[in-house]
């Protein structure tokens, strides 16, 4: 293990005390009918104004993580703890339903709760000036470019206020370009909205830059190998990429990686 | 003028009539003269096979069929003269048409309740749908031929039957379609709603109905088409009561009128195609506006 010991995953009791955590997971363990183990002990922590990113190889049970903190799954073993009045969920797709306009895709999940038609209209419109799409309220998915439509899934996300919001690599399908710009329009929101974040990645780069600690995850059976933490303050110019210190983080990340590879 | 031809001027080369347009009146001429040109190529060679068809139609009459055996194919003349320009010929068949069309349109609409009704249940459970596709399959693989006599004991040999005809033979297309479109969101979309805590009905409502539109819209041209087809079949085999174009081809085969078989085809064939066009165009604009292709 390239690692030093220090940064090494242990949730201590000082830093349970310190900040309520808004998820907490202990020992969990996912093994699927079919017999095969996804995930073994994972334990961490996710705690409000934290932006926590997980790396791992694929397949090696990252995404299973988050449908068991969402609740989409139950766990095998362990517990798992959400202490959030909403949650939100963004998917690798922008899953967009095609017949809605962006403002109605935004509205959908006001509009299960039965939100009232006016107060919901609102809510949607902040959303999508939130993400930058202030004009497009009445574009069609098809109408919109592949980064429109992920910012539009983020407006989705974002309209229910989420104490608690998980990413399953939303930004994975989407070119260079447009990936490094909902970087930091991503960023940007973490810094106003102030939810406990759980960012799932395979690119080392992107979770070095967005999040405040990265866990790093061994191939299947998943489970977590190293917890690094990222010292930089919000917000981070997009130049912070191509700094010596930026290249050393992700650096001790792949390093990481590659010893969970092992 | 002069703004006219500075605007001719900074236009970029048009073709053919660049050198013409130098008026708006000219123009508009011009334009006018595109619009014909674009509909007489749609239409020409469409009418150019017709003219073609005509002539080896009499072809066939006058120089194949020995005078005796003309009765087989009577030539285009003397199907319109005897036949289409013949009101107490000309009217009958029409109200045979319009008896067959109220058949059509009866069976479709109880099809589309039924097949959008059926395919619902089915998506709600996978053991309703391993129960009722397997016998939706053999409805649609039975010969309706097969089922006639039975129908004639049960329900009558009048409009009842027909109907039940028409429903049988539209009705799977119905169902498949549309439990294809209610089964078409994806894993990611239903875990959306999961993770919102939505209901069944809200499930149902906001996301498979919704989704299913377009592939209902495209059951509904193929089923319109074939109630066309069991609308005639129907009053084919079921005579009691008002005659309907179809025992109108059988009336008219015994007594030897060709001329008025002919006509009798062509207008089933004209009801065939009126239908399948109106639907083929109603499922285009309905699908364009589903997903915003048309501005409202």
């Amino acid at each position: 293990m390239s690692v030093d010991a220090a940064t090494l995953h242990a949730p201590t009791a000082d830093i349970l005390a310190a900040r309520p955590s808004t998820l907490l997971m202990r020992g969990v363990c996912k093994t699927f009918s079919t017999g095969t183990v996804a995930l073994t002990d994972v334990s961490l922590e996710v705690a409000a104004g934290d932006l926590v990113s997980v790396v791992g190889p694929s397949g090696c049970g990252k995404s299973t993580l988050l449908r068991l903190a969402s609740g989409l799954d139950a766990v095998s073993g362990g517990t798992i703890q959400v202490n959030a009045a909403a949650t939100s969920f963004v998917f690798q797709e922008p899953t967009l339903l095609e017949w809605r306009s962006a403002q109605k895709n935004v509205e959908l999940i006001d509009e299960l709760r039965g939100v009232p038609r006016a107060e919901r209209r609102r809510r949607a419109t902040e959303a999508l000036e939130l993400v930058g799409l202030t004009g497009f309220e009445r574009q069609f998915p098809r109408q919109l470019s592949g980064g429109m439509r992920m910012r539009v899934s983020l407006a989705r996300s974002l309209v229910a206020e989420p104490d608690l919001a998980l990413f399953d690599e939303p930004f994975g399908a989407l070119d260079e370009i447009t990936r490094l710009r909902m970087q930091t329009e991503l960023q940007r929101i973490f810094r106003l909205k102030q939810f406990a974040g759980l960012f799932i990645t395979h690119s080392v780069s992107e979770a070095v830059y967005l999040s405040n600690r990265v866990l790093v995850m061994s191939g299947r059976p998943g489970r977590i190998v190293a917890d690094i933490a990222i010292p930089w303050q919000y917000p981070r110019p997009p130049e912070l990429r191509y700094q010596a210190e930026f290249a050393a983080l992700t650096g001790q990340v792949s390093a990481a990686l590659e010893g969970g590879h092992e | 003028m002069t703004a006219a031809m500075t605007s001719a001027g900074s236009r970029p080369p048009a073709t053919g009539e660049s050198a013409e347009t130098q008026s708006p009146e000219q123009a508009a001429h011009g334009a006018a003269r595109r619009t014909v040109g674009r509909v007489a190529a749609a239409v020409g060679p469409m009418l150019s096979a017709l003219a073609v068809a005509v002539g080896v139609w009499y072809a066939v009459t006058y120089l194949v069929l020995a005078e005796n055996r003309r009765f087989m194919l009577p030539p285009v003349h003397q199907v319109l003269e005897v036949s289409v320009l013949q009101s107490s010929h000309m009217t009958p068949m029409l109200q045979a048409l319009w008896l067959t069309v109220q058949v059509a349109v009866l069976g479709l609409v109880i099809a589309v309740a039924l097949g959008v009704t059926q395919a619902i249940v089915m998506v709600q459970s996978r053991w309703m749908e391993r129960i009722l596709y397997p016998y939706a399959v053999i409805l649609q693989t039975m010969p309706i031929l097969a089922l006639v006599p039975l129908l004639g004991i049960w329900l009558g040999y009048g409009f009842g039957s027909r109907v039940v005809v028409c429903v049988l033979i539209a009705l799977f297309p119905m169902i498949s379609n549309t439990l294809f479109g209610l089964q078409s969101p994806s894993a990611a979309a239903h875990d959306l709603f999961t993770l919102k805590k939505a209901s069944r009905w809200q499930r149902l409502t906001k996301l498979q109905l919704p989704a299913a539109v377009p592939s209902i819209f495209s059951g509904l041209r193929i089923s319109a088409g074939l109630s066309v087809i069991g609308a005639i079949v129907g009053d084919y085999f079921f005579r009691q009561g008002p005659v309907g174009i179809g025992g109108l081809l059988d009336v008219y085969t015994q007594r030897l009128q060709t001329e008025d078989l002919f006509t009798a085809i062509g207008l089933a064939s004209l009801f065939g195609v009126v239908v399948f066009s109106l639907f083929a165009t109603l499922d285009r604009a309905v699908v364009g506006h589903w997903y915003g292709m048309v501005r409202r």
